[in-house]
């Protein structure tokens, strides 16, 4: 069932309690919700209880609920948050050091290995669901400080200021973790994608 | 500028949030440096790619939530509301 989230005949039928405007909300919402629940925590059991705490949350706050709003984005940045509490919850682990993904330089300041061109992902010898494949684990693989940041911005579509608020950091912070996090994702991604022509 | 600096500016150079003078300096850096242009290049490639993979643009929504945790989420509607 296709449901436009601005409708507002479901968000009165949802402040009336009814039960089948829920249904279909759960229904329709969920996949979108859990995706990005576990790409947050990358942890199942995590990521399910990240969405049913997005539901709780967004069902006590159903009443302030702006209206003109699009109640997908306001589960959306709901659902962020509930992963981002649950995360904080977890043992901190040591932060693992991003300098080894960053491009180094020589004395005069040239790219100690100069760039090569990139293929097009197209032109790769891996299809499509492959390749995202590799940049999934790619992104897994950097440091939790920057992926987050990387994911909050560039996947999820979050501002910077709205990071910065969700992170408890400064704007500037995030700029330059986002920055340090695409460049070491670059790094590892170019062994895959290095040898295009100029 | 040297490939270390227009690295630093990378980002703000490519939304063009760095200052006017600094964004001349990157053009003409860029226009004789081609391991630059390169790495300029598999960045916007990189942002891109991570999107695409994360988000799956160009196929249906990836997910299939299990039935359980459906049946757990409807019961987390206030009966009384």
């Amino acid at each position: 069932m296709t449901v436009e989230f601005g409708d507002e005949s479901l968000l009165a039928s949802l402040r009336a309690g009814d039960p089948a405007a829920y249904e279909t909300l759960v229904r329709t919402c969920a996949p979108q919700l859990l995706s990005v629940c576990r790409r947050i925590l990358r942890d199942e059991e995590d990521a399910r209880d990240a969405v049913q705490e997005t539901f709780v949350n967004a069902w006590r706050g159903l009443p302030g609920f702006g209206e003109g709003s699009r109640l997908s984005t306001w589960l959306h940045r709901i659902a962020v948050n509930a992963s981002l509490m649950k995360l904080r919850a977890r043992r901190r682990r040591p932060e693992e050091p991003i300098e080894d993904l960053l491009p180094t330089f020589v004395e005069d300041g040239h790219q100690t290995r100069p760039s090569e061109p990139w293929m097009e992902p197209a032109d790769l010898a891996m299809d499509r669901k492959q390749l995202q494949e590799v940049v999934r684990k790619a992104i897994d693989r950097l440091p939790e400080t920057y992926r987050l940041v990387l994911l909050l911005r560039d996947i999820e579509g979050l501002a910077t200021a709205e990071t910065a608020e969700v992170l408890g950091v400064t704007e500037n912070a995030v700029k330059l973790r986002l920055h340090r996090a695409r460049q070491a994702l670059r790094t590892l991604l170019d062994p895959v994608l290095r040898g295009g022509a100029p | 500028m040297i490939c270390r600096e227009f690295i630093a500016l990378l980002d703000i150079y490519r939304t063009r949030e760095a200052p006017e003078d600094q964004l001349l300096l990157c053009e003409r850096h860029l226009a004789v440096c081609a391991s630059c242009r390169a790495y300029l290049d598999s960045y916007e490639k990189t942002i891109a790619l991570g999107r695409a993979a994360c988000l799956d643009l160009e196929g249906p929504v990836p997910e299939d939530v299990p039935e359980d945790l459906v049946q757990a989420l409807l019961t987390l509607r206030p009966r009384d509301s």
